[in-house]
């Protein structure tokens, strides 16, 4: 699991709505892998960041270099789109969990796919 | 232009990829003949030659696009046209410093190589001040001859005869190459490449763009949207299908091998760098946040029959039959109605496209109880286009394109409960039952009638 996909990812258990994102992000096994640079499709990702949850996230994967947030002109900032490149494309999470931060239920990652099946009594009607 | 029309048997097609496509262009087409659709020729207008270029780098419908110099329905009136256009238009193609060459195509019939020669000759009276050159032509201009679609009926003389200049030729080898028969990883219900393309075409899918499908079963739909250019996200609520897990769908092979998952699919074909993530997840209970980042939602839910139609429900009954992956624990099983899982989608795609964004997917229809009335609507969907395709004497599906015009507010979720097309639509719930109850009654008289 990218961490863009992190970013996008919300909690839909019962009762919980907005305060299900973002998921809590543990991993016991990272790999990085490289993508091809495009700086077109990162520029468009940056305004749909929610940065705090991102920087969240690559704290708890313990990652360097992390811009804290857009800076003016990114989109022609070659330097800041490859960081936000490999931040958000290239780190993937093999093996971890992701936690609802509001009922504390876990959604594990197996071989790089999240699963996010709850059971009934848990979902929202 | 020179298309396949209903080549896969769903009517109207050929016509809304191209209407898709040129909309992406930013082009319109005015169509001068009427007949299209009938037709493997049409005459359309389009803006520019760039905007034809990009059509055709993108269409799996059409074949060829020629910029028309002239026609008609027998050789007199096709030079009689040829003399009508512009010389100062045709004067940059046939100067003494081009080489070019001249084709004659028939279509639905065979010309001697002596026939052919004559056509050639007869159009000596046309400014041609270049030289010929048969193997690498700056220019190729082709006679177009239409003798029909009837190959036990083929007339005397053509009905149309076209001249123009060849422009380009469309993506007809890409349902070659991505075959689902070459295809590492496939299931039971992998969508037919060629359609695929078209999906991909209807949903405007370009560079850049996030592509979703909430039904992604082993991801050939995300295929088409990469090999365009999009980046791509997948969700199933099946665990095998999602990690290429389970049994095989190919003949001859017991279980999945190591290199079937819809990620190795689009290493395949050198995709790889497209592929976002895949997910297990119930469309029904979506885990997104709230926000609006799919460029185009482009999928083929389940219609219960090959594939059962499923959301998670509470914990009745144990999955059986899981082999080797006893983790894949779905306490899953209700039976979610077709209906249900419409308005779902529907409201999920009001909800996270782009405004401007495209949801294109199959809906399965019991033909004998279908009206227009039943396609689902929603306040922020506008419906671009409904292409039927048959499956069999009394089932289809339609394939049906939408565009995102409105910004979905709270309240659009529950207008449809209001809405008369609800109910109709919940007649399809069996459609399952419809689909086999079909089947047995056209046994049962096939039975009977071998016995009388």
């Amino acid at each position: 699991m990218k961490l863009l996909t992190h970013n996008l990812l919300s909690s839909h258990v019962r009762g919980v709505g907005p305060r299900g994102f973002p998921l809590r992000l543990q991993a016991t096994e990272v790999r990085v892998i490289p993508v091809e640079f495009n700086p077109d499709f990162v520029a468009r990702m940056i305004p749909k960041v929610e940065w705090a949850a991102l920087l969240e996230a690559a704290d708890h994967l313990r990652l360097a270099e992390v811009p804290k947030g857009p800076i003016q002109g990114y989109e022609q900032d070659e330097t800041f789109l490859r960081k936000m490149h490999h931040v958000l494309l290239e780190v993937e999470v093999v093996e971890g969990t992701l936690q609802c931060p509001e009922s504390g239920r876990v959604f594990p990652i197996t071989r790089g796919i999240p699963n996010m099946l709850l059971n009934e009594e848990e979902t929202e009607t | 232009m020179r298309t396949s029309a209903g080549r896969n048997g769903a009517a109207g097609l050929p016509e809304q990829e191209i209407q898709s496509l040129l909309s992406l262009f930013g082009g319109q087409f005015t169509n001068n003949q009427g007949t299209y659709g009938k037709s493997p020729f049409w005459i359309l207008t389009i803006p520019s030659e760039d905007i034809a270029r990009n059509l055709m780098k993108r269409t799996v419908c059409a074949k060829s696009i020629f910029e028309l110099w002239g026609h008609g329905k027998s050789p007199e009136e096709l030079y009689s046209s040829l003399r009508n256009y512009p010389v100062e238009k045709m004067v940059p193609f046939l100067h003494s410093d081009s080489t070019y060459k001249i084709q004659i195509h028939t279509f639905n019939k065979t010309l001697t190589q002596e026939e052919k020669v004559k056509r050639i000759d007869a159009l000596e009276f046309l400014p041609f001040e270049g030289k010929v050159n048969l193997k690498k032509p700056q220019h190729i201009f082709s006679v177009l001859e239409d003798y029909g679609l009837d190959p036990n009926c083929i007339p005397e003389n053509p009905h149309n005869i076209y001249f123009g200049r060849w422009i380009a030729d469309g993506q007809r080898e890409l349902i070659e190459s991505y075959s689902v028969k070459k295809r590492h990883y496939i299931g039971n219900t992998s969508m037919d490449a060629g359609l695929s393309f078209i999906m991909a075409n209807h949903g405007k899918v370009k560079k850049n763009d996030i592509v979703f499908d909430p039904f992604v079963g082993t991801g050939g739909l995300l295929i088409a949207s990469a090999h365009f250019g999009a980046y791509v996200y997948g969700t199933d609520i099946d665990y095998n299908t999602v990690h290429g897990l389970g049994k095989a769908s190919r003949k001859n092979q017991k279980w999945r091998g190591p290199d079937e998952n819809i990620r190795a699919n689009l290493r395949q074909y050198g995709l790889e760098k497209y592929y976002l993530d895949v997910l297990v997840s119930d469309a029904s209970k979506p885990s997104w946040k709230k926000g609006t980042y799919f460029d185009a939602i482009i999928t083929d839910p389940p219609y219960g029959i090959r594939e059962s139609t499923r959301r998670t429900g509470s914990q009745k009954e144990i999955q059986k039959g899981i082999g080797k992956c006893p983790e894949s624990h779905v306490p899953v099983s209700l039976n979610y109605h077709l209906s249900d899982m419409f308005f779902d989608l529907l409201n999920f795609a009001a909800e996270t496209l782009t405004l401007g964004g495209r949801l294109v997917y199959w809906l399965p229809i019991y033909t004998p109880e279908y009206t227009e009335e039943m396609v689902p609507w929603h306040p922020c969907l506008k419906l671009i286009s409904n292409c039927e395709q048959k499956l069999s004497s009394h089932t289809a599906r339609r394939l049906i394109t939408m565009e995102k015009v409105k910004k979905f507010e709270n309240q659009d979720q529950y207008s449809h409960l209001l809405s008369d097309q609800f109910l109709p639509y919940q007649g399809h719930n069996s459609f399952r039952e419809k689909y086999f109850s079909g089947i047995t009654k056209r046994t049962a008289k096939e039975e009977k009638s071998s016995q009388e």
